[in-house]
């Protein structure tokens, strides 16, 4: 039985109200015709459909491998991913298994298997579905809760320095020029130095490199809209600088935020597997992607090829970016069709 | 022009002094001199008289304004100072060594790259609304969607272990470096071949759309006389920005490739210094790095002024 306490812990409703305000917002904008008709569009798209309910089902297991319980069999709250493998039995063994085998591979004396392996076992024992699974809630928290970060931040400059120009432009133009002078990688690496390995830490490291590039269109579409005459009659009839802002620029400026965060989504995603390659991605123990393709390296060269490991990782944040590029431009085409792709 | 360049160069100066401070401030939050001194001492328990000495010997004795200041005025007068290891080998000793390497691979990725890239696009801008246009650009994003350690992986797997036609990483000078170098730019161009063919598609097709081009059509020109002649000169122009973009990288060397296929260049310089908080390499190179930085900047918007007389720099 699922004691019902332990399942009501901060980590636990976290993923939770993020789905509520994510939903809640997408309910709220369809009233806006702008955005009524972006999502009749899209839902023509069967591409983006497709690729919405891949993000979707991504999205679900990252869900649920974030809301963990203790039981009895178990020493750690662990997920209900694990929770669910446990219950089928599918138990550590002692080192690599390829896929539907019955002995242990890469030992000299083969042992036989406790369980059943779909996608066969990594160095020491774990099952590689499991893992493969557990770093989607990994790639989905580096994804979105960077973009989370962000994207007020970069807004809020950025909406600054267009808007109000002389001494306030300067001053966040230069913020954003230095950080952008030095190379991205470096920033990354020097901040995870300082603040210590992490995901949360990761993500804070990512974003000082990634705002810049939003900030900076952000700032140039400001500085269009300034001066359009929807803004001129606002300000001639009083309208306070706060509220030209809020009330008026933002909202037109927000299609062009959305699907820059968007695309930009999937190249956070794909910048964890490198950063975990120079060893300092997510600590060990948190499954990602990146550690289990970090560790085919060595893998692709002992004797008989380990490649269900790498496969596996590969295959799963392949799919993931695919679909997440897919969707991105289908918005965009959906929501401003005069910047379409094609 | 004139005047505005040197407004920008003066301009790169705060922005240079930033970049020195942000290199600064994070480095002593990373490491405290004394435990880079513990490390890099031959001693294997230094005493604090050692510990002092080092110091002192560095420079890191001083008050830190002063450090800062002295640091960033030699880096502005180009003295970059000596690496903080045991060895203290000149920076600019190493930087000798190692350019090499790095603008090899750079050069022939870079002129690969555009090369290959463009004349796809110019194909598939040709044939566009077909089905090759629509399995292309299909192709573009899947090519995009592949993680860069998985080219790496799969490249060095495919091409060193099973056809062993180039070895799997290292370097070696001479003519020999071109073997070694083969992955790398292999690798460079395939990774970054979807994004810039969808990019570069999408310049040739708005310039297509353009009242020119129907202009032209009427005229009778030949698709590709219109192609070549007239959507390919005009659509060069973010072309060229886009690339000129990219020559700061070529300079430090593409950081992780270079790591990756353990290539003795300039970014494989950085991530060593990085690793063994070396703080006065990593200041050097930061600081170089950047000034790079800045420098392709400008040029990105002398070749914008080049290109296209509309634009003028003020």
């Amino acid at each position: 039985m699922i004691p019902f306490k332990s399942l009501l812990t901060f980590s636990n409703l976290v993923p939770l109200l993020a789905i509520i305000i994510v939903l809640g917002g997408i309910k709220r904008s369809g009233r806006q015709p702008l955005w009524a008709e972006a999502y009749r569009r899209l839902g023509r798209n069967r591409a983006a459909i497709f690729s919405l309910a891949v993000i979707g089902i991504y999205c679900c297991i990252a869900v649920l491998d974030s809301i963990t319980w203790k039981s009895n069999t178990l020493a750690q709250p662990e997920s209900v991913i694990t929770h669910l493998f446990h219950a089928m039995h599918v138990k550590s063994e002692r080192t690599y298994s390829a896929p539907f085998a019955k002995m242990t591979t890469g030992e000299p004396h083969p042992h036989p298997l406790k369980g059943w392996h779909v996608l066969g076992t990594d160095g020491s024992g774990n099952d590689v579905l499991l893992q493969t699974l557990r770093g989607c809630r990994t790639s989905i928290i580096i994804g979105g809760f960077t973009s989370l970060l962000i994207t007020p931040v970069a807004v809020l400059l950025g909406m600054l320095a267009g808007y109000f120009g002389h001494r306030v432009d300067d001053i966040i133009q230069y913020l954003y020029t230095t950080l952008g002078s030095v190379p991205g990688i470096l920033l990354n690496i020097a901040f995870l130095l300082v603040l210590g390995p992490g995901l949360v830490n990761l993500c804070f490291a990512l974003g000082i490199t990634s705002w810049v590039d939003l900030c900076r269109l952000v700032r140039g579409e400001t500085l269009k809209h300034r001066d359009r005459e929807y803004v001129r009659a606002a300000r001639a009839l009083g309208v306070r600088d706060l509220r030209i802002l809020v009330n008026h620029i933002l909202p037109n400026i927000l299609p062009v935020v959305i699907i820059t965060v968007t695309l930009n989504f999937s190249s956070l995603v794909l910048s964890e597997t490198i950063l975990s390659y120079l060893g300092i991605g997510v600590p060990a123990g948190t499954g990602s992607w990146g550690n289990m393709i970090d560790a085919a390296r060595l893998e692709l060269a002992r004797d008989p090829i380990i490649w269900w490991n790498l496969t596996a990782a590969s295959t799963a944040l392949f799919i993931l970016v695919l679909a997440l590029n897919v969707f991105s431009d289908a918005l965009r085409d959906a929501v401003d069709p005069r910047l379409r792709s094609s | 022009m004139i005047g505005y360049l040197i407004r920008r160069l003066l301009y790169s100066i705060p922005i240079l002094v930033g970049v020195c401070f942000l290199t600064f401030v994070l480095f002593y939050m990373t490491a405290s001199p004394g435990e880079i001194a513990r490390r890099n001492l031959s001693a294997k328990n230094p005493t604090a008289q050692q510990i002092k000495d080092w110091e002192h010997q560095h420079g890191y004795d001083k008050p830190k304004w002063k450090q800062f200041l002295d640091t960033t005025e030699g880096l502005f007068l180009l003295r970059l100072g000596r690496s903080d290891s045991v060895k203290g080998e000149r920076v600019m000793t190493r930087i000798k060594e190692s350019w090499f390497p790095s603008f090899e691979i750079a050069v022939l990725s870079f002129g690969a790259a555009i090369t290959i890239n463009l004349s796809l696009a110019l194909v598939v801008a040709y044939f566009r609304g077909t089905y090759l246009d629509i399995y292309g650009t299909s192709l573009c994003v899947f090519m995009m969607s592949v993680t860069y350690l998985v080219y790496i992986i799969g490249g060095q797997f495919v091409f060193g272990r099973l056809l062993k036609l180039t070895p799997v990483a290292g370097f070696l000078p001479g003519w020999e470096s071109l073997r070694f170098a083969f992955l790398p730019v292999v690798v460079a161009v395939i990774s970054g071949m979807g994004a810039s063919v969808r990019q570069f598609r999408t310049f040739m097709l708005d310039e297509m759309n353009q009242d020119y081009v129907r202009t032209a059509r009427a005229k009778g020109v030949s698709e590709p006389q219109v192609l070549f002649k007239h959507v390919l000169k005009n659509a060069a122009i973010p072309v060229l920005t886009t690339s000129v973009q990219a020559i700061p990288g070529l300079f430090l060397g593409s950081i992780l490739l270079e790591s990756f296929f353990n290539i003795p260049g300039l970014g494989n310089y950085l991530v060593d210094a990085i690793n063994s908080q070396d703080f006065a390499v990593v200041r050097a190179m930061v600081f170089i790095g950047a000034l790079v930085t800045i420098v392709g900047y400008i040029l990105t918007d002398i070749s914008y002024a080049l290109v296209d007389k509309r634009v003028r720099l003020e």
